[in-house]
């Protein structure tokens, strides 16, 4: 094992695919020299020289479709979009083409692409590079949505993303590429479509996604001083997403609280809880099923209002001790 | 037109009127109801067609349109495939699940027609980038429409392949409208062309009626690809007889204008051509013309017998179920 940050466990990812197979190229914007807009890809040029690290011109709408074209032709591409919230450009070629083109075509061809790009709040840069996007590439049949917590899975999830055969948008936290966790030295993958116990528990299950995550486990620390035992699982990919094991925490804790980064209305809240309403864990429950999503305003630029905007860890703290006392109460 | 044999100018009348019987066969299955979608039809157009693609290799690669039954035809398309497609069979190209507007035949090195105007373009780029990676010989001809010039990811996707000098050729058929928006009204620029100087390639424009014209400047074009000398624009003068679509009830332009046109047309004018010549007689002609009419019986015959799909194959090719290890 070694201590990486998730940056780190990215790069690493990228490079030890690329040097494994001649088919993976990485192409976005400032991605060379310049190392990308958040260093991930830095020095890599180095190695990999300039055929293999494509910089594009600033044309997302196009260059995602340069990378469907290329993976139809059997590349592997890995395409760097500079901030989620440049996806409405790249949107097109997503929804319309990498995502449809299979089944399109009776299953004619693969479409091999990740499509990585970095998102969320916390950075003071504002409602247009802010965004949690998850939500808006949701119902969108042909795609995989993975979007990794902490350097393990980061690592492994994107090595298994680059071997699936189906586009698959990797979302990074922009918050997390300074988080450190212990990476095994060796070759692991961590597999598309598994949720995680990140942390066991009795009292509640709370499901969170991406940086809500780390701050789920973090709250359930700080609330085991309290006597409070949450179980916190990570879904690691948000589509498709591997509803058993909520289900089963479920009808352990008889409570659900689900924590999550983007716009509280339309977003993976709601597919968990309708999910979680329809399966046999329903009639488990204690309690009515609550959600903690981010509050439905574009992400402000102001330092308080921004902690405001999106679930912080006391947040998920004071949400989980109202809903164990509503019990009681009742 | 004398480089070229009498058997290869045969070749591309036949070709050109496969295209024009397959579509009026089209037509009139629309017509009689037995097709669920719609259909857009290249009637007038089959001269961009035939030229651009026999002036290709086998190997090389295209993207097509939503007007795309011509370039599948001319790529080698069995029109059999075609119509099951178009009447939603599972013996169709794509099993019945993409219809008129989305055949495809990846073996043929047709990677698409397209039902988002301008969204093939960067697509072909791509596979051009992924040719030129692979250090591989062939080429993509990227086939659009003039309303596709005027969508952004044209202009991306034009400046991407001339830094990258990429083995591709980009080629517009125009064929005056966008649906009912003609060029005269909605391109700035006299000719679709002049955009090749915003990128300094080179930009030919060509009588889109005329087989043998196009294919001599899609050969050129290809061969500059080919040769490592970058991407070319292509405008093929063109005009669609029939509507854009089923719902189009021609309003915007004039009887008198598509007459005009019919004048034109790339299939009689070169029947005459080739009879002048003395590389076409009648009876050859007649043998054509009933070879054609046989292809199009047996196309529609498979085609309606075939079986459709079956429900519970319905999530099949949402995704590729195994890995990508090929």
């Amino acid at each position: 094992m070694s201590v990486i940050t998730y940056k780190e466990a990215i790069k690493q990812a990228l490079a030890e695919k690329m040097r494994e197979d001649k088919r993976v190229f990485l192409i976005g914007e400032d991605i060379g020299v310049y190392g990308g807009a958040f260093g991930v890809t830095m020095g890599m040029i180095d190695e990999f020289g300039p055929e293999r690290i494509i910089e594009t011109p600033m044309s997302e709408a196009a260059f995602t479709g340069v990378a469907v074209g290329a993976a139809m032709l059997g590349m592997k591409p890995v395409l760097e979009i500079m901030f989620a919230d440049f996806l409405t450009f790249s949107a097109e070629q997503i929804v319309n083409q990498a995502a449809k083109i299979r089944f399109m075509t009776g299953g004619q061809v693969k479409v091999p692409l990740v499509i990585r790009a970095p998102q969320g709040s916390g950075t003071g840069a504002a409602a247009q590079h802010s965004q949690n996007v998850e939500a808006w590439f949701l119902n969108v049949p042909g795609l995989k949505i993975v979007a990794p917590s902490n350097p393990y899975d980061a690592k492994g999830l994107l090595k298994s993303s680059i071997e699936d055969g189906n586009p698959v948008l990797f979302l990074e936290h922009k918050l997390l590429y300074s988080l450190k966790g212990e990476v095994p030295e060796s070759d692991y993958r961590v597999p598309i479509g598994k949720s995680k116990v990140v942390r066991e528990g009795n009292d509640i299950t709370i499901v969170a996604t991406s940086i809500m995550a780390d701050r789920s486990l973090e709250a359930a620390k700080l609330l085991e001083n309290e006597n409070i035992s949450c179980e916190v699982i990570d879904p690691r990919t948000i589509k498709p997403l591997d509803l058993q094991p909520i289900i089963n925490s479920v009808k352990k804790t008889h409570r659900l609280l689900v924590v999550y980064e983007g716009c509280r209305t339309g977003g993976i809240g709601g597919e968990i809880i309708f999910r979680i309403a329809e399966s046999e864990a329903f009639f488990y429950l204690d309690a009515p099923i609550y959600t903690l999503g981010g509050l439905d305003i574009p992400i402000p630029y102001n330092r308080n209002l921004e902690a405001h905007a999106v679930p912080q860890v006391d947040n998920i703290m004071n949400k989980v001790k109202t809903i164990l006392k509503g019990v009681k109460n009742a | 037109m004398s480089e070229l044999s009498t058997d290869f100018k045969i070749e591309m009348l036949r070709k050109m009127m496969l295209i024009r019987a397959f579509e009026e066969k089209a037509e009139e299955l629309y017509m009689k109801n037995l097709v669920h979608g719609t259909m857009h039809l290249s009637v007038g157009e089959e001269a961009v067609a035939v030229g651009a693609i026999f002036a290709l290799d086998k190997t090389d690669y295209i993207t097509s349109t939503h007007r795309g039954h011509g370039h599948m035809i001319a790529k080698g398309g069995d029109v059999r495939l075609m119509f099951a497609e178009f009447l939603g069979k599972e013996t169709g190209y794509c099993k019945g699940r993409g219809g008129s507007m989305h055949i495809a035949s990846f073996a043929l090195g047709n990677l698409g027609a397209n039902g988002i105007v301008s969204s093939s373009i960067p697509i072909g780029t791509g596979a051009a980038l992924a040719l030129k990676m692979q250090k591989k010989k062939q080429i993509v001809l990227s086939i659009f429409g003039d309303g596709a010039s005027n969508e952004g990811m044209f202009y991306e996707s034009l400046n991407m392949a001339k830094i990258w000098n990429l083995p591709i050729v980009y080629l517009c058929e125009n064929n005056m409208y966008a649906m009912s928006a003609s060029v005269k009204r909605f391109v700035a620029t006299n000719d679709i062309v002049d955009k090749a100087n915003a990128f300094g390639m080179p930009g030919v424009v060509v009588d889109g009626m005329d087989v043998i014209a196009v294919y001599e400047v899609v050969k050129e074009a290809a061969e500059r690809a080919r040769n490592g000398e970058g991407p070319t624009l292509i405008e093929a003068k063109t005009y669609r007889y029939k509507g854009h679509s089923k719902s189009d009830l021609n309003l915007y332009r004039t009887k008198e204008e598509i007459e005009e046109w019919k004048k034109k047309d790339p299939i009689n004018t070169f029947v005459e051509k080739l009879k002048v010549s003395q590389e076409l007689n009648d009876e050859v002609y007649r043998s054509l013309q009933e070879e054609v009419s046989k292809i199009i019986e047996d196309g529609v015959k498979f085609a309606i017998e075939s079986p459709e799909p079956s429900v519970d194959s319905i999530f099949d090719y949402v995704y590729a179920e195994e890995g990508d290890e090929r």
